[in-house]
């Protein structure tokens, strides 16, 4: 009982491991652009919590600093993958990612 | 929890930083004239001519000059530990400056970008700051530079794929690369995040210290290097990772194909031995790997699988583009061949081998987009009677393609030969893998062989017989590179030696 009234690094990383497990189903399994991208977040938050959480029991900064980064490059990468999804809307008027296949063998 | 540094701590870091800034002056140059090219956009905005990419190429030709002023440094680290110089980061450097005027050059001569495109807009300022990210790639010391960097160049590769914004193909390319990039640079930050836990440490140097010092979970240690190889997997296309790149290099207009082939690879490659010679020095570790398994055996299934689907798929292509797409993925497999004996000799054949990989994937790249110039097509079907309409792009294409096939007296073949030469001084398993090697390379010799078959011996159905002329500036160009894979194919001593001058990393002696 003593070990699940404190929280310990232990909780950090298990909430870590099942959002980029979440993630990587989202990526996986949706068929919708937009669904997928929120998949990637998923995982890129759950490094985030990894960084942060082994920058607190380290007592190192380096992990603070790569969190800020990852968010903001995060950021960045949804800008760009708007920008494309909107475009694919316009030409194919779908987000769906198994109705775009004029690339194929 | 954290200290706030005194003002005097502060001071010392810009110190620092202001004594840096000498040895960073070519990536300076070139942010400089990624500006630049933007303001040149903005004053020459909607007119059809060459301002920008003559800007461009001029603009990278001058940063070989800065590059060249390097050669005078000592190696060492710089910023912290964030940036490395050294001669391997140098060879690099020149690397992708050189191809990124190669891409502008078969921009130029590509007629799709008149019909798909009104202006050429940000398209030259995103091949420049490709070229940065990659530069940055191959001499990041810290696992926060190599994802800045390569998030840098993956943003930018993701918006010159889909450049043609109304072009089915050109989009659908970018949603993919965006979709499989997006997701296994997450991954790889997931397995950087997990190395930082072993460790408490960013650079790479110290990383390596403290995994000898401190051991490691055998177990966390292959699930973050696994994770790790899924982001550097992607940019180099190796197998399992490559499922982008055929539908990307089909759909991608034509220059950036190439330059995805050619320079984003390389740069993978760069970072991928950086990072495992570097970080993760296998004589160095104190514990026991779960049953052996390590990054080398990674590797070594990465390079097999690459080198026999690649091979195999390649057989049944249809589309030039798609061919030399799978034809990629088979080089991954060669390539890894040399980066997985993490020895002298391995590395002076993987750079001797990124240099005839160059050379011949963008001579093959340029003469597909003469050809799909003048006949609008990119199918095998259509390269029939080509060779006599178009002798010197035949010419050109027949070369580069035995190069890629790796026959003397090419530059591939000494590349092929160095790369199994240094396996077999290694001896053991790595004769195997040679073995396999060579015999995937006489797979693609079919494969390969089909377009000279379909441009010299097989005549064309339309009756039309009348030659096509690509341009003075055009055959000067493939004579050019025709020229040096045969020249380099039977004196390569000077590339060799540089391969060799420039293997030297910063941070470890390789014997």
């Amino acid at each position: 009982m003593e070990q699940l009234a404190t929280i310990g690094l232990n909780h950090y990383l298990t909430i870590s491991a099942i959002l980029l497990c979440l993630g990587l189903f989202a990526v996986m399994t949706r068929k919708n652009a937009i669904v997928i991208l929120m998949g990637v977040e998923l995982i890129l938050n759950a490094a985030n919590i990894n960084f942060l959480a082994f920058s607190k029991y380290n007592g190192s900064m380096q992990g603070v600093m790569f969190s800020l980064f990852v968010i903001v490059l995060a950021a960045a990468e949804a800008a760009i993958a708007l920008a494309i999804v909107i475009n694919i809307f316009k030409i194919f008027k779908s987000v769906d990612v198994s109705s775009i296949d004029s690339l194929k063998e | 929890m954290f200290e706030l540094p005194s003002g005097a701590e502060i001071q010392s870091i810009i110190a620092v930083l202001k004594a840096n800034t000498g040895f960073f002056i070519p990536e300076i140059y070139l942010s400089v004239l990624f500006m630049a090219v933007i303001l040149v956009d903005l004053v020459t905005k909607g007119r059809k001519n060459n301002v920008l990419s003559i800007t461009t190429l001029l603009g990278l030709l001058g940063s070989i000059y800065f590059i060249f002023q390097q050669h005078a440094l000592p190696s060492g680290e710089i910023f912290f530990g964030m940036y490395v110089i050294d001669r391997y980061a140098l060879f690099f450097k020149y690397f992708f400056v050189v191809s990124g005027i190669i891409a502008v050059i078969i921009t130029m001569a590509d007629e799709q970008f008149n019909r798909e495109v009104k202006s050429m807009g940000e398209y030259y300022a995103l091949i420049i700051s490709m070229v940065i990210g990659m530069i940055m790639m191959a001499s990041s010391g810290d696992l926060l530079m190599i994802f800045l960097s390569m998030e840098l160049v993956s943003f930018s590769a993701y918006i010159l794929t889909g450049y043609f914004k109304r072009n089915r193909r050109s989009s659908e390319a970018a949603l993919k690369y965006l979709v499989y990039g997006a997701v296994s640079s997450g991954l790889m930050i997931y397995g950087f995040s997990l190395i930082y836990g072993l460790t408490a440490q960013t650079n790479l140097i110290k990383i390596s210290a403290a995994l000898a010092a401190h051991g490691y979970d055998p177990l966390i240690m292959i699930l973050a290097t696994l994770l790790i190889l899924a982001g550097f997997g992607y940019k180099i296309g190796a197998v399992p990772f490559h499922f982008w790149s055929p539908d990307v290099y089909e759909g991608a207009p034509t220059p950036i194909t190439a330059y995805l082939s050619v320079a984003s690879k390389a740069a993978g490659f760069a970072l991928l031995m950086r990072f495992f010679y570097i970080a993760v020095p296998r004589a160095a570790l104190p514990v026991e790997d779960v049953m052996g398994i390590d990054w080398v055996a990674l590797l070594i299934v990465l390079s097999i699988a690459s080198m026999v689907y690649g091979n195999v798929v390649a057989l049944w292509q249809k589309n030039v583009k798609r061919l030399l797409a799978y034809s990629s993925i088979a080089h991954a497999g060669y390539l890894l061949l040399g980066v997985l004996l993490r020895d002298a000799l391995g590395t002076q054949a993987t750079l001797f081998y990124l240099t005839s990989y160059f050379l011949m994937n963008f001579g093959a790249f340029y003469v597909v987009t003469l050809i799909a110039n003048k006949t609008g097509s990119e199918n095998l079907e259509d390269y029939r009677g080509l060779g006599r309409r178009m002798p010197i792009a035949g010419a050109a294409l027949t070369v580069f393609l035995i190069s890629l096939v790796g026959l003397p007296p090419t530059i591939g073949f000494i590349g092929k030969l160095m790369i199994f030469s240094a396996l077999l001084a290694k001896g053991s398993l790595y004769i195997w893998l040679a073995l396999i090697g060579v015999l995937t390379s006489v797979i693609s010799l079919y494969y390969y062989m089909l377009i000279p078959l379909n441009m010299y011996l097989r005549d064309s159905e339309q009756p039309e017989e009348k030659s096509f002329n690509p341009g003075l500036i055009a055959n000067i160009l493939m004579s050019f590179l025709m020229i040096l894979t045969l020249w380099f194919g039977l004196f390569f001593t000077p590339l060799s030696d540089f391969a060799r001058y420039s293997s030297a990393m910063f941070g470890i002696t390789l014997q």
